[in-house]
């Protein structure tokens, strides 16, 4: 285990070196002069000067990396040319409400991709199976800003139950808060969810088919026992570490959703950054993005190697 | 008896010589859901070619006496908040959405392939820096990576196709490469090293014919995932821009008017699906027919 975590570690490495290159590579595809683009309107070349001094554009660009780097891996993600403000404590600020989303969007998805994933195995070529696959489909092929805007339509234009944009925080008041967050989660969830139905589905049929099943039907067991018991935990371990990979997918559909939902969360603010030319801050969030991401993934790895015995050393 | 011996001989040789595409596509025609997908794909190509003829309307001329029309005989799917025919935008908007997922997935084809070759055959240290490479791409979710690039390199339609076709590139190096690995291990590469091939020829000419079929299915999933991140990029903006249709951009605009003008976000959302539905029934039948173990 030991061996597997520090391999592990060292492989991260070289990827996360790619990925600050990566980030900071994006600035290089400014046309003409980053100082005048960053600038925007202001052409006062005092402003020029002091652009081209913060972010050492004089220097060759491998220094300008590593001012870069240094700057970040002490915390600092450089500061919104819009919002005067630190980039870090912007994504402090937004974070919270994007994760507050994201977990809703889980449990939506959880709870509607598992059971139809395990109804769908269970009940292999019926209706019900139709049904799960024709749901998945739909799911993955909906594209969440449209399904956004229908709910929009229906629940709150047309029936009136839940606002249709904005957002309250949990401590301020619970209630409030989860009817703005509400629809943007069932959004978010609903293409994990068919995604992890079909992992759940074929995790399941191929549990199903194992030995231990069969023994445990021989032993006599009811039939819900052998399915919730035998098959779903061992079932469980792979749609687990594949539903952990799913969270790129939350977090690009955060962007969407937070937009459509006027939710003032992560995905919002780099949206909002790259049409105020806020290079900065569009760089720290995905900077933040993809470091989590990668954090996720090697807790994925972690998880899957400590629930499978056969991959313990 | 010796007729059906026969006969059940000649389909046996049948069998036996039958192209390995013939093979496929006699499969995929089995499968009433790739079919679906396919006379769909097939619909929109046409509508798509065939736009100035199809539409009824100019898609970018406004009428101030047609402003949100519902839909009626005059403009079937209604117009929008400058008069435009709904239907008109979506028949020109397919032109946006299909070259975006070709050209995109063509993109990430042109470059995915020969990297994923390159370093699945060379091995060492070149396939550990592009391996390497490519998990750092991977790392950034697919959709803020286009968002980001398409930022820096301003908004347009060729700027998201490039956006798109460089983020889905990962994807098809790492496939082609896992691909090649398995690949040049079999004895007909290793026939090919044996009569002296140069290596360039064993990958181009013994390697890469046998991979075509994973690739296939990829490239036509990832042409669904290109057409929604296209009109997601267009709907944030950051692709085709107003006046020329998109359906991203359509519902964009329809989300201000979703209260007076609800047609005007349902048809073009509805185009969305089906294009991206018709490639992933596409991809997955595909994924069927060419999988050796489905016989």
């Amino acid at each position: 285990m030991l061996a597997f975590l520090t391999q592990r570690l060292l492989q991260l490495v070289p990827t996360l070196f790619f990925v600050s290159v990566l980030i900071f590579g994006l600035q290089q595809l400014l046309p003409g002069d980053p100082a005048l683009i960053m600038a925007g309107e202001e052409r006062d070349p005092e402003v020029l000067e002091q652009i081209r001094q913060q972010y050492r554009l004089n220097e060759p660009i491998w220094v300008q990396y590593f001012y870069w780097i240094q700057g970040v891996l002490s915390g600092n993600l450089g500061e919104s040319m819009r919002l005067k403000t630190s980039v870090l404590s912007l994504v402090q600020e937004k974070l919270p409400v994007t994760l507050q989303l994201a977990s809703m969007a889980i449990v939506v998805a959880l709870g509607i991709g598992i059971p139809a994933g395990i109804i769908s195995a269970v009940k292999k070529d019926t209706a019900l199976d139709y049904g799960a696959n024709i749901f998945a489909l739909w799911g993955i092929s909906t594209p969440n800003f449209w399904l956004g805007i229908l709910m929009i339509f229906l629940f709150s234009v047309t029936l009136g139950w839940l606002p249709a944009s904005g957002y309250v925080s949990l401590s301020e008041n619970w209630k409030a808060s989860l009817a703005t967050t509400i629809m943007p989660a069932f959004v978010l969830g609903n293409a994990i969810a068919a995604i992890l139905m079909r992992h759940t589905r074929s995790a399941m049929l191929q549990a199903m088919g194992a030995d231990y099943v069969r023994t445990a039907r021989a032993k006599g067991l009811y039939e819900r026992r052998v399915v919730l018991k035998h098959a779903l935990r061992n079932a469980m371990t792979p749609v687990i570490t594949l539903g952990a990979l799913e969270f790129g997918t939350l977090l690009s559909g955060a962007v969407l959703t937070e937009q459509i939902f006027t939710i003032p969360g992560f995905g919002k603010l780099i949206v909002d950054a790259v049409f105020n030319r806020d290079y900065a801050v569009v760089q720290g969030v995905v900077l933040v993005t993809s470091t989590t991401y990668i954090a996720l993934n090697l807790l994925a790895d972690i998880a899957y190697v400590l629930v499978n015995p056969r991959l313990r050393g | 008896m010796t007729a059906t011996t026969l006969s059940t001989a000649t389909a046996a040789t049948d069998a036996r010589e039958e192209n390995p595409w013939a093979r496929a596509w006699r499969r995929l025609r089995r499968r009433k859901g790739a079919m679906v997908g396919l006379a769909i794909v097939l619909l929109f190509v046409v509508l798509a070619l065939a736009a100035p003829l199809v539409a009824p309307y100019d898609p970018i001329a406004t009428s101030w006496s047609a402003v949100r029309k519902p839909p009626s005989w005059a403009h079937w799917l209604g117009t929008d908040e400058v008069g435009r025919d709904v239907l008109s935008r979506i028949i020109w908007g397919a032109r946006a959405s299909l070259s975006a997922g070709l050209v995109s997935v063509g993109i990430a084809l042109a470059f995915g392939v020969p990297l994923g070759l390159l370093a699945g055959y060379a091995g060492g240290w070149v396939d550990a820096l592009l391996s390497r490479i490519v998990d750092a791409m991977l790392a950034v979710p697919f959709l803020i990576l286009a968002i980001a690039l398409a930022a820096f390199l301003g908004p347009s339609l060729s700027n998201a196709m490039i956006a798109i076709g460089v983020t889905a590139t990962p994807v098809f190096i790492r496939l082609t490469r896992g691909q090649t690995i398995a690949a040049k291990i079999e004895d007909y590469v290793e026939a090919a090293r044996a009569v002296g091939n140069p290596h360039w020829r064993i990958a181009l000419r013994h390697v890469l014919p046998n991979i075509v079929p994973p690739l296939l299915v990829q490239a036509s999933l990832a042409i669904a995932g290109a057409i929604i991140a296209e009109a997601a990029l267009s709907f944030l903006g950051l692709g085709q821009q107003p006046p020329a249709p998109s359906w991203g951009s359509m519902l964009n605009s329809a989300q201000r008017f979703i209260a007076q003008a609800p047609w005007m976000a349902f048809w073009p959302g509805v185009a969305i699906f089906l294009a991206v539905l018709s490639f992933n029934l596409l991809g997955d039948g595909l994924r069927d027919a060419l999988d050796p173990r489905h016989k």
